[in-house]
């Protein structure tokens, strides 16, 4: 029998992650309010989840919902429309953030992708989720998802070397 | 497999990073405020070495020395109690200053509530008994085995404060043998003998 870990040590093992899940996706200004909400309500479900099963795969689900929420909502202050905005509802934000002050580029050229690349390059690259898994959490085939973060890191490629350059 | 390229690999670095703290605590606020805190737990430091206590909303259910290792007992509150066991050091804060004041002899009983669900039954019974054993007294098994109603389990008695989940809080330390020689001790007989000390007693190894 698989006995339930600690949720403390899903923390310690899947926090980092994450929080960069959430800072491609909303941006880091957004990530903290994010990545809080979403270990809360992981929390909250974690004696029900099957033993045995992927963790990572199942807190970066979390956060997705959470991150499309935050997105809506930016959506509905902007303007009335319930769509996902194809833009971050963030930059990249001044201070706060260690990576983002390090790396401000990368940040800014994630922000103008369309929302499912980022969160195709998000989910493959920085979670490491396979493609199989991607796909239906951005509602594509696993070769969409797959084109999708192909194009997203082609398009990160150009303009954040045309960042880094100048 | 994709080659690496500059972007990817940006954004997949620093993942043995860790959580800020102050992230880490606003979750163990938010999840104490939403009623899913259900094992709240920190480390405290102590002259018998580090200390893991943990408390449910009941009261505090373990306190455990360095010596029975770190995730055994974490994992031990998983099954045991529950899976929601997170790192937060709020619900802490009357034990830890507490056992601040008893380890410099500025305190002689605790006033925190104790969740004593991790003992059932005799050893429930036994573990009851030994909180009204004063500061710097001590009674033998035997007394402790009459005083929980079954004169004849001396040795379940013995087992009794041998797998005490809370010691120091409920005072295991205080029960040594009729010869009065000291007995075993979760945290080693030398524990036993420091604590007996800091009560003021001198008892034979």
């Amino acid at each position: 029998m698989v006995m339930a870990r600690p949720f403390e040590a899903l923390v310690d093992e899947h926090g980092a992650v994450v929080l960069r899940v959430v800072r491609a996706l909303l941006g880091p200004a957004d990530a903290e309010d994010a990545w809080a909400e979403t270990f809360l309500a992981a929390l909250e479900a974690y004696p029900r989840l099957r033993p045995g099963g992927n963790v990572r795969g199942w807190l970066v689900t979390i956060a997705h919902h959470i991150a499309v929420d935050h997105l809506r909502a930016a959506a509905r202050r902007a303007e009335p429309s319930g769509d996902v905005p194809e833009r971050a509802a963030t930059g990249p934000g001044s201070g706060a953030d260690a990576v983002a002050d390090r790396d401000p580029q990368l940040w800014a050229a994630l922000a103008v992708l369309p929302f499912k690349q980022r969160a195709a390059v998000a989910y493959h690259h920085v979670a490491g989720l396979p493609y199989a898994e991607v796909g239906p959490l951005i509602g594509s085939s696993e070769v969409a998802a797959r084109r999708a973060a192909a194009d997203g890191i082609a398009r990160l490629r150009s303009t954040y070397r045309e960042g880094a350059a100048s | 497999m994709t080659t690496e390229i500059e972007p990817a690999g940006a954004l997949g670095a620093d993942l043995t990073a860790r959580v800020p703290e102050d992230l880490r605590a606003r979750l163990a606020t938010a999840a104490e405020a939403a009623g899913v805190l259900d094992v709240a737990y920190r480390w405290v430091d102590s002259p018998l070495g580090p200390l893991l206590v943990a408390a449910t909303t009941e009261g505090v259910v373990r306190v455990a020395f360095d010596r029975e290792g770190h995730e055994a007992v974490l994992a031990e509150l998983a099954a045991r109690v529950s899976p929601r066991v997170l790192r937060a050091p709020r619900r802490l804060d009357p034990v830890t200053r507490q056992l601040d004041e008893y380890f410099a002899g500025d305190r002689r009983s605790f006033e925190v509530p104790v969740d004593l669900r991790l003992a059932r039954g005799f050893r429930r019974t036994v573990l009851e008994h030994l909180r009204t054993i004063p500061y710097g007294s001590v009674e033998s098994y035997a007394a402790v085995a009459s005083a929980s109603g079954s004169p004849a389990a001396v040795r379940a008695a013995g087992t009794a404060c041998a797998t005490n989940p809370v010691p120091v809080l409920v005072p295991c330390h205080r029960v040594v043998r009729s010869d009065g020689s000291l007995g075993r001790y979760l945290g080693g007989v030398e524990v036993k003998a420091a604590l007996l000390a800091l009560e003021g007693r001198r008892e034979s190894g």
